[in-house]
């Protein structure tokens, strides 16, 4: 669904990343973990096509990114939920209103759809806060809304850049739940965090595998876990 | 087909589109106010424009066609002079008709100094012949040399003196009165592309989060030309309602006034102003269109 193909990344001063190769297959759920500062968001960004690999190649559903026009790169967006790790959400808009936002902007947002939204928030545990505006959320609040928003186009692959930030560990084991159900049914999921915990006991639920930032490089961590 | 799917879009409106960007009190004025006050100043320039265009258009007719010839003469050799004049004329290659006025006509034009009971017989008023003359004109220094010989108390009084610089500096103030309202338009799209830049710049996060989620630019950009394109019209139509109003309210100048004609709208004429909310609209809608696609491509 999403290969990267001996890609490099630099912001400019020395490679932050540098020849990495993988393939998301549909169905699988991945863990990229790594310390703070090593490039999980920069390359949780060049999967879903926030950032231009500076060397190598990104393909997206057998397209390469950087043949994307915008407005390609505006509907690999709808494939593809993302949960930032700040969110984003706009601040004037309701909970609801967030949540729907995807909808809202690809002239979707049908009677039908409608229907569904009050389902989804209902399953992240938000229909109280749905007239709520985001900064009146707390930090477990707000990374379930941003989940909610990032499933509610039903894309094939689910991004997640530490959803588990800053929230305590009942709630992250919640969210935890929410993604293996996602999995489950049969998406594709990849989570960054630096939570080893979170990770053991995802590895309880679903056979995840664990990826690891470390010198620049992508490597498969396996039984060290 | 975007631009189309824009302009209906404009005209539809999207109570939810508009919605996801924040509204921005202080550019939302100052965009009402410049663009009535620009709509204001160009039904001025407009008004310069048909007004002047008139003017050179009826002195521009007269002044090719007609002339006349005063004669004025110790009263035993009045007529024999009106008669040796009128021969003059009448074998002058260039003129089409000669006419002794009346002495009807002669109170007519006497009226407005004199009052409607002037006992014209008894007064030493010269007499007036007018001169049509036919497409190609006559040499009127010719005619003028001729006529001293034969009515010596004839003065031949062609208009075209003093009126061709008249018609000349009309024509011309035409001209920059179209030429203000092309550049009430340009500096209306200027003020537009500003206020447009100021309010996308002041949004940029708002147009992050809304790329991120997967908006189209042409989703972005109609948010903000939907809501440009309106408050110019706003504007403009309030600045031409009130630019109309003052053009009525303008002491109307009668025929008496001569050549100051009136700066206004006659006729049909008062349909043209109803343009210029139209034409902000255009204005307003493709350079805020323009920004934000200039704006937005600097974004990933
Ligand atoms: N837009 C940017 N411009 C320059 N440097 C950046 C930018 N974003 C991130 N970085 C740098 O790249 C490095 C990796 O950042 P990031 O991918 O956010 O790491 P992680 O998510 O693993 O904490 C950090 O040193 C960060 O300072
Ligand atoms: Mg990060």
């Amino acid at each position: 669904m999403i290969e990267l193909d001996d890609v490099s990344y630099s912001y400019g001063g020395g490679e932050l990343l540098s020849g990495i190769s993988l393939t998301l297959q549909p169905g699988s759920f991945h863990f990229l973990t790594g310390p703070s500062g090593a490039g999980k968001t920069t390359f949780l960004k060049l999967c879903y096509g926030d950032l231009l690999p500076t060397a190598g190649r990104v393909s997206a559903f057998g397209q390469d990114v950087r043949d994307m026009g915008r407005d390609d790169i505006a509907r690999l967006r709808r494939r593809v939920g993302v949960v930032h790790q700040d969110c984003e959400f706009l601040d004037h808009l309701s909970v609801e209103e967030n949540v729907a936002l995807p909808l809202t902007v690809s002239g979707r947002d049908t009677i039908n759809e409608v229907a569904n939204l009050s389902d989804l928030l209902s399953w992240v545990g938000l229909s109280a806060q749905a007239r709520s505006l985001p900064p009146e959320l707390s930090g477990g609040e707000r990374q379930r809304a941003a989940l909610a928003r990032a499933v509610i186009m039903a894309p094939e692959i689910i991004i997640a850049d530490e959803p588990t930030g800053n929230i305590d560990w009942e709630m992250s084991l919640r969210l935890l739940t929410l993604l293996v159900e996602l999995n489950r049914m049969g998406k594709t999921i990849v989570i960054a965090t630096h939570d080893l915990n979170l990770i053991r006991s995802a590895k309880a639920q679903v056979q995840a595998r664990v990826l690891r930032i470390r010198d620049r490089q992508l490597q498969l961590a396996g039984a060290d876990l | 087909m975007s631009v189309l799917g824009d302009i209906v879009g404009v005209a539809r409106g999207d109570h939810q589109a508009d919605r996801v960007v924040p509204p921005t009190g202080h550019t939302a004025w100052l965009t009402l106010f410049t663009s009535g006050a620009m709509a204001f100043l160009a039904v001025f320039a407009l008004a310069l424009s048909l007004a002047t265009g008139r003017l050179a258009t009826n002195w521009g007719n007269e002044l090719a066609r007609t002339a006349t010839v005063r004669i004025s003469a110790p009263a035993g050799q009045e007529d024999a002079q009106v008669r040796a004049a009128m021969q003059v004329l009448e074998t002058t290659p260039g003129i089409a008709e000669v006419r002794v006025l009346t002495d009807e006509e002669q109170r007519a034009l006497l009226e407005p100094w004199f009052g409607p009971d002037l006992p014209i017989e008894a007064l030493p008023v010269p007499r007036m012949i007018e001169v049509i003359e036919d497409g190609d004109g006559y040499d009127s220094e010719g005619l003028r040399l001729r006529l001293t010989a034969e009515a010596p108390g004839a003065v031949l009084d062609d208009h075209t003196r003093w009126r061709r610089p008249l018609v000349s500096a009309a024509s011309r103030l035409r001209t920059l009165g179209l030429l203000s309202i092309l550049l009430i338009g340009a500096a209306t799209a200027a003020m537009i592309t500003l206020a447009a830049n100021a309010a996308l710049a002041a949004n940029a996060q708002v147009i992050r989060v809304l790329r991120l989620v997967g908006a189209r630019d042409v989703y972005i950009a109609r948010a903000f030309v939907r809501r440009f394109t309106l408050r110019a019209v706003t504007g403009a139509a309030a600045g031409t309602v009130a630019g109309m109003a003052a053009i009525a309210l303008l002491p109307s100048a009668s025929t008496e006034g001569g050549f100051l004609t009136g700066l206004g709208f006659q006729g049909w004429h008062w349909l043209w102003p109803l343009v210029i909310p139209v034409l902000a609209a255009i204005v307003a809608f493709w350079a805020t269109r323009t920004a934000a696609f200039r704006s937005l491509r600097e974004l990933m």
